[in-house]
């Protein structure tokens, strides 16, 4: 019989991730485009890119199914998830004992908490604010003059403790550079700004409760400094899922090989 | 240097009628604020001399140049004042001071004096806060709100947009109601969201107006709600930066259905009027 090939599409407030799977088993391939202006765009070309990688042609295709904030504007999709719903499926498949899992992207902070079928049982989102997301970090990058991949490893060389005042991104940006003025090191700051936002995260995650096992997905978890930080702040261990960014594509893909009949 | 569009023009003024010759009691109030700072110099309790600058980087340094500032072209000098108050975010900073009282306390007073005793309620919104006062017939506070965790309430927020736009922060008011319709507000709540909403519209062809019309209405949106949560009672006076925005005061009056007081002198003095009026309450009655 002929393996049935499905896709999740997630269409991020920054970036836009496609997962190709087959029989609802095995990730065929993957894939990333910038959103930029033209998000519909973009999703196309990083389907094709997908597919290419995988030799396959958008026929053999046989249902596709969308997450993330921009889900409706994608590109091929017969139907959509919920970013908390993708979250938690992708989840669940990559590492079966997951009961909390921490999401943190671009735009959104999120946290949720499953059953052993990546059901969801309760979850809490901020969509509001940036001081609990992605950008809160680009800011800070940006105020320090590091690279955003820089961030985090300057981060885990520092060891003291210099508290920030400012929750607000936009306050915070000042305040970065009146540390700066202030003769403090990079390493410190920048270990103040991830103690910053892991605080921001780590409250969501107590307001929700949260059981082992924990783990994290969304490009902010690829910073080794913010799981450390979530690590001492939960007192427990949390797990980094294999290419965390593409999680919420892959339970979309996950719940398109349902909604296409494959068991 | 690049042109900055997001602060205010510097200014000062003396005035034409008040001479503090024969003044039993000539008093100061500095008021450092996070981006502007002002000096207000008061001769028997009416206004003489102010001066509205810039924040430095140091705060004592800023104190020093205001003062400097609003005693210039007068012939008055610093050792005739008899008592300075100091207020505002670096009010602890300020080195010639006698004391320093909160801002809250200093905008409620000033803006009795500046739009009368009726005034109930004052919103001042400066750089980095906004607050929602409360205050008696005699300027004194009642209650008041406060938000400085979030830059979306706050000036610094419309100072990200006159960045954005390149719109020097004087013309947004005006420009934002050149608009053939009123468009939606700009949904996102927080300014580095905002902002990206805001390049969003630009790309898809809003012009400049446009988007500063939708901001200045979502930022009319926000006051509105700090203030009903504190209950608006006339009459109502608006100080800080965001009451020389008519684009902010008309759109959040036609929220509110009240008119707004119109001060006759610069609105972000009145912490710095407040501040030299307490001065003058203080030397009164012999605490100074």
């Amino acid at each position: 019989m002929m393996a049935v090939i499905t896709a999740g599409i997630d269409m991020g407030a920054k970036t836009i991730k496609v997962v190709l799977l087959e029989d609802g088993q095995k990730v065929r391939a993957r894939a990333m485009e910038l959103g930029g202006t033209d998000t519909r765009a973009a999703g196309e070309r990083a389907f094709n890119a997908a597919l290419f990688q995988a030799g396959l042609r958008m026929a053999e295709v046989a249902h596709v199914t969308a997450t993330g904030a921009g889900r409706a504007s994608a590109p091929f999709a017969k139907d959509s998830v919920t970013e908390v719903g993708a979250g938690a499926r992708g989840a669940i498949f990559l590492h079966p004992a997951a009961r909390t899992v921490i999401d943190v992207g671009a735009e959104e902070g999120k946290t949720l908490r499953c059953d052993g079928r990546g059901k969801v049982i309760d979850f809490a989102v901020n969509e509001k604010c940036a001081a609990g997301a992605g950008s809160f970090m680009e800011s800070m990058a940006r105020a320090l003059e590091v690279k955003l991949e820089e961030l985090g490893p300057l981060a885990l060389k520092s060891g003291n403790t210099i508290p920030m005042n400012a929750q607000c991104a936009v306050f915070a940006e000042s305040e970065v550079v009146t540390l700066v003025h202030q003769k403090h090191t990079k390493e410190d700051i920048a270990k103040a700004v991830h103690d910053a936002i892991a605080d921001r995260i780590t409250s969501m995650v107590r307001k929700v409760g949260f059981e082992n096992d924990v783990v994290l997905i969304g490009g902010v978890s690829k910073n080794p400094a913010f799981v450390e930080t979530m690590r001492r702040n939960l007192q427990t261990a949390v797990n980094v899922l294999p290419d965390p960014e593409y999680v919420g594509a892959l339970g979309a893909a996950i719940v398109a090989a349902e909604n296409a009949g494959v068991k | 240097m690049a042109e900055e569009f997001w602060r205010w023009k510097e200014n000062r003024w003396t005035s034409p009628e008040t001479t503090w010759k024969g003044a039993r009691t000539v008093t100061c109030g500095v008021d450092v604020g996070s981006v502007s700072t002002q000096a207000v110099i008061m001769a028997d309790g009416e206004l003489y001399a102010y001066s509205n600058m810039r924040t430095g980087s140091s705060s004592p340094e800023s104190a020093e140049k205001a003062l400097k500032w609003a005693l210039e072209g007068t012939d008055l000098t610093r050792d005739k004042l008899a008592y300075t108050v100091g207020t505002g975010y670096g009010r602890v900073n300020v080195p010639f001071a006698n004391r320093a009282i909160t801002e809250i306390a200093c905008h409620a007073r000033g803006a009795n004096f500046m739009y009368g005793p009726t005034v109930r309620t004052v919103l001042d919104m400066g750089g980095q806060d906004c607050k929602a006062i409360r205050c008696d017939e005699k300027g004194k506070v009642v209650s008041f709100l406060m938000n400085d965790k979030c830059a979306a309430g706050t000036g610094r927020g419309m100072e990200v947009f006159s960045e954005l736009l390149q719109v020097p922060i004087e013309k947004v008011g005006e420009l934002s109601f050149q608009v053939d319709q009123e468009p939606p507000p700009v949904s996102s709540t927080c300014v580095v969201f905002a902002k990206s909403e805001a390049s969003g519209l630009l790309r898809a062809g809003w012009p400049k107006n446009k988007v500063l019309a939708a901001y200045c209405s979502a930022m009319a949106h926000r006051i509105f709600t700090l203030l009903e949560r504190i209950g608006v009672e006339k009459d109502f006076a608006i100080t800080g930066g965001i009451a020389k925005n008519v684009g902010v005061v008309r759109r959040l009056e036609h929220e509110l259905g009240l008119t707004v007081a119109t001060p006759k002198v610069d609105p972000q003095i009145a912490g710095g009027v407040g501040a030299a009026l307490f001065a003058k309450t203080l030397v009164e009655k012999g605490k100074a």
